[in-house]
């Protein structure tokens, strides 16, 4: 974590945080369920100042031919920073952060889509961060979650991420670019909410085994805040389909 | 929720993961599975029971392949002695030399179906959803020849027969094309260029507005309409 300048005050005299939020608090979320039409399923995501679109392609016949797996599916995520994503220009296409990011992603939806009913075949998540603000891991996750279900594909659950982290001593949930920076630890989580199954855990920076523990339970109260948004998302698109249905 | 008059089904929407019963008393049908006795929704649709029996018709997704299914494919391998058709599904379906209604030798079946050909053929087996074998070998069914191709969702299909055919009937009577609309959601029309487009201007808006009321009136005045 870079050096806070001397004048940053992230938590002040009231216990508010520096935008505001209280300590359990998570930024504004808009979730939105299917916005692009050539894609097969898609959302797009806002978190706090994160924009974020994810698209699902598939499932489509694997090809190379030879790269098919008799038993089951293969999930391909692709996460990616557009270059005006951050502050300095960033350079496109993958880098080591990205790469490392789509690995895990991809292995955490793996974990819930029903790979085994579909052989052979591929499913493609290209997560596209627009705007970046702290968290796009967890934004992104939870996005390509919804395009997931938008594109009709068979899964056991729908899986939501949220972070939590330390700044200036105390654990407060989804860090924003500032806190990231300059607080003391950030801890991203994703789970299956309805078992409360975890599928990605990372940590970056330095917990004490309490913190680590109020940090878990915080990020789980916000990942099934998360959850719901993603459900409503999911019901307000074809609520109206349904109605024709019951007509 | 009230309770529907007479025997008519609530039909619900469900998200993957939603709990819809207990596996005691209601059999999990296509689209559910089990979980530690607890029958739950695996993708997005509506909820169907029937005879104790929950089904999800899904909303979005890939055609998925059913027998008796008719369905139009675009030939896309020619083998020694069968050819690979992709219908619109997950995987290419196979049409064996067995399941056409001419003679082929092997070796000679470019002959008689090529690349890129359209037909109009039939599900044969879909056990496996990898392993489709169609047939060309029923009444009605043979390869296609001139026309054009509209693609839409296969979900929408059944808006664009309509109840009881009544939307396909109206747009082959105000046309005067003909058209076989496939399960796979590939539609083939033939007819005069200017009746075509109208069919598709047709199909687009029936895809836009399938979950409204008098659907079918509109969709006429649209075909009736200059």
């Amino acid at each position: 974590m870079s050096k806070k300048p001397e004048d940053l005050k992230l938590i002040d005299e009231n216990g508010r945080r520096i935008d505001g939020r209280k300590f359990d608090e998570l930024r504004p979320i808009k979730i939105e369920a299917g916005p692009l039409h050539r894609a097969d399923g898609s959302c797009y995501i806002e978190w706090g100042n994160n924009k974020i679109i994810a698209a699902v392609y598939g499932p489509k016949e694997t090809l190379p031919r030879h790269e098919q797996h008799p038993l089951k599916a293969i999930v391909n995520a692709r996460y990616n920073m557009a270059s005006f994503s951050v502050e300095e220009r960033k350079r496109p296409g993958p880098d080591r952060r990205s790469i490392e990011i789509s690995k895990v992603i991809g292995e955490a939806l793996e974990n819930i889509i029903m790979v085994e009913k579909l052989p052979r075949a591929t499913i493609d998540i290209n997560i596209e961060v627009l705007d970046a603000d702290a968290g796009t891991r967890c934004a992104g996750l939870t996005a390509a979650a919804v395009a997931l279900a938008d594109a009709g594909i068979p899964m056991r659950d729908i899986p939501v991420a949220c972070s939590a982290g330390k700044v200036d001593g105390h654990v407060v949930l989804d860090l924003c670019k500032e806190e990231d920076n300059y607080g003391e630890a950030d801890l991203p989580i994703a789970i299956a909410p309805r078992k409360k199954e975890i599928l990605l855990l990372q940590m970056d920076g330095h917990l004490t085994p309490k913190e680590f523990d109020e940090a878990l339970e915080l990020a789980l109260k916000g990942c099934e805040i998360v959850s719901k948004l993603q459900k409503e998302a999911l019901l307000k698109k074809y609520m109206k389909e349904v109605n024709r249905e019951n007509e | 929720m009230d309770m529907p008059k007479e025997k008519k089904e609530i039909r619900e929407l469900v998200l993957p993961s939603q709990f819809i019963g207990d596996a005691k008393k209601l059999k999990p049908g296509i689209g559910t599975f089990v979980e530690d006795g607890k029958v739950y929704a695996e993708r997005l649709g509506i909820l169907n029971v029937k005879d104790g029996v929950a089904t999800i018709t899904p909303l979005r997704g890939k055609y998925e392949p059913k027998t008796g299914d008719v369905v139009v494919g675009i030939v896309i391998e020619v083998g020694a002695a069968v050819w690979m058709v992709d219908i619109n599904s997950i995987y290419p379906a196979f049409l064996h030399i067995n399941e056409v209604p001419w003679f082929v030798e092997i070796g000679n079946t470019s002959k008689f179906l090529n690349y890129g050909d359209v037909i109009l053929a039939k599900v044969k087996s879909a056990g496996d959803p990898d392993k489709v074998q169609i047939t060309l070998k029923d009444r009605g069914l043979h390869k296609i020849n001139g026309g054009t191709l509209i693609e839409t969702e296969p979900t929408k299909v059944p808006r664009i027969i309509g109840k009881n055919a009544s939307m396909i009937t109206a747009l082959k009577r105000y046309t005067n094309c003909r058209i076989f609309v496939g399960r796979n959601g590939r539609i083939w029309v033939d007819g005069n260029p200017d009746a075509i487009q109208k069919v598709e201007r047709a199909i687009r808006l029936i895809e836009k507005e399938a979950h409204t009321y008098g659907l079918t009136e509109r969709v006429i005045a649209l075909l009736k309409g200059e």
